[in-house]
């Protein structure tokens, strides 16, 4: 058993293969923990109660909102961010079809399409656009920009698929 | 966010012991509900008591006879199960058509029994002062408030807030039972038992004591259940509670046409996941054709009370059903 008192104390969080130990209070959310305390900032911050998506992270590969998850409960397991999709400085097939497709306008959004997008080919979500609307209506845009999300996650998934591009 | 203590355990005796051991503590598994709800200022425990690294209830076992779902799985699990979306298509698509993919891979079966009301007055303590469900005496501001989404059947005059299952409506549909277990003791509840009516204690929504653990739910599995289907009408299309929406499930006789067994349950339109057993028991030995499903449908809503904005839940809900019962028997 694990037990952290109000006052707080270390939370080891496993970031993109880094290892950081936190000294903060049980209450701080991963979404706050990545970009108050680890200074990561591209996991954004919009509604903060479960509706955007904007904070969108992968927790051992799965899909999940930052701002409803506790830092304290994801101690140890593997946290990916936007920051830890680019390998080498070579862009994630996702993250180039975006910007081929111009997939946003003010761009406030796009960190969490994009982890969800990683998320929906991952889970085999792709084969028609009314698919990808369904597995996407977690990630709103204030926008619109959806109809060029929607053809970015196809041609992202079409790219990975053939092989051109890689998996997580 | 108030503050609390943050407990981790790693066994169910710990979780159970830990939760009993100070008023105010709560067990915290996905946290879509319980960490929102903090947010908003109307959960506020003195300890969570993370249970989500408690081994071995996060299994799926759908048999012959029954399904058998640990509490932990969570809702993308159980929606993608093989077997589940094969042979028992409104428990998969109860799941799939709630919450977000996100939600679903957070979220928890034993916590989507539990979550919470989406009334706009209960979430917003610090605006509206009037909550019976939240604050015992306190009043009711959806009785002349904004009540578009509120409920029509189980209403009183303390609480009209609808709960917002999906799921639940398939459990309520398929006689489901769920089990919990407080260290001493494991006890089964019928799923009817599970979702308490408002009346005089809107506050209390489930018959569990403070220190009692769900570990799982159970569905008997019958020929209706492997011809069912969750039908959910909403103001969007993805990502958004039911206006009303409806589990059936349909069994024939030999002959093809005449009706052996039907289920129907509502949802987004009352203060619990809603069995509609009087219009099933119309509908048992009658021939399966358009008007007399329509007719059986429209007794899904008896009892009725709307209260001004949530007046088109009446017309929508018998309209609902009907449809999902037409789709199952084939006439569309």
């Amino acid at each position: 058993m694990v037990k952290s008192p109000i006052t707080g104390g270390g939370v080891r969080l496993r970031i993109n293969g880094s290892e950081h130990l936190l000294q903060i209070e049980p209450r701080v959310t991963l979404l706050d923990a990545l970009r108050e305390y680890v200074h990561l900032n591209g996991t954004k911050k919009g509604c903060d109660q479960g509706q955007c998506g904007a904070c969108t992270v992968h927790v051992d590969g799965r899909r999940v909102l930052a701002c409803l998850t506790l830092a304290s409960q994801v101690e140890g397991l593997a946290i990916t961010t936007i920051e830890g999709l680019a390998v080498n400085g070579s862009l994630h097939p996702v993250q180039e079809a975006f910007i081929r497709h111009d997939a946003f306008q003010c761009g406030y959004c796009t960190s969490g399409q994009i982890m969800s997008a990683v998320g929906c080919i991952d889970e085999g979500r792709t084969e028609s656009d009314t698919t990808v609307r369904e597995y996407m209506s977690g990630n709103l845009c204030r926008c619109g920009a959806y109809p060029h999300i929607v053809a970015a996650v196809r041609d992202a998934a079409q790219a990975m698929d053939s092989g051109e591009g890689r998996s997580r | 966010m108030n503050n609390f203590e943050y407990v981790r355990a790693t066994a169910i005796p710990d979780a159970l012991k830990a939760v009993a051991r100070q008023t105010g503590s709560r067990f915290l598994a996905g946290g879509t509900t319980m960490v929102d709800l903090m947010k908003c200022g109307v959960e506020l425990p003195s300890a969570l008591i993370d249970i989500t690294r408690l081994p071995g209830l996060d299994t799926i076992e759908a048999g012959p006879t029954s399904v058998r779902i640990g509490a932990l799985s969570r809702m993308s699990d159980v929606a993608d199960h093989p077997t589940i979306r094969k042979e028992f298509p409104v428990l998969s698509e109860s799941l799939w058509r709630g919450a977000s993919a996100q939600l679903r891979n957070m979220a928890t079966i034993g916590g989507n029994l539990m979550q919470r009301t989406r009334c706009s007055y209960f979430r917003e303590p610090g605006v509206y002062g009037a909550c019976n469900k939240r604050d015992p005496g306190s009043g009711c501001a959806a009785l002349e408030g904004i009540n578009r989404g509120h409920a029509v059947l189980g209403t009183s005059p303390s609480c009209i807030a609808t709960n917002p299952g999906d799921f639940a409506v398939a459990l309520v549909a398929f006689d489901a039972t769920v089990h919990v277990e407080n260290g001493k003791a494991q006890r089964r509840i019928p799923i009817d038992d599970f979702f308490l009516l408002p009346g005089d204690t809107p506050d209390l929504e489930h018959p569990l004591s403070s220190d009692e653990l769900i570990v799982a739910v159970e569905v008997p599995t019958s020929s209706a259940l492997r011809r069912s289907h969750y039908l959910k009408v909403r103001d969007r299309e993805s990502y958004e509670f039911a206006a009303a929406s409806a589990a059936v499930g349909l069994e024939l006789e030999a002959d093809g046409r005449t009706i052996r067994d039907v289920r129907i349950a509502l949802g987004g339109i009352a203060t619990r996941p809603w069995r509609a057993r009087t219009a099933e028991e119309a509908l048992v030995g009658r021939t399966f054709d358009e008007p007399t499903v329509r007719g059986a449908s429209r007794l899904a809503i008896e009892g009725a009370v709307d209260h001004g904005e949530n007046r088109f839940k009446i017309d929508l809900a018998p309209r609902v059903v009907a449809r999902a019962l037409l789709t199952v028997g084939g006439i569309t």
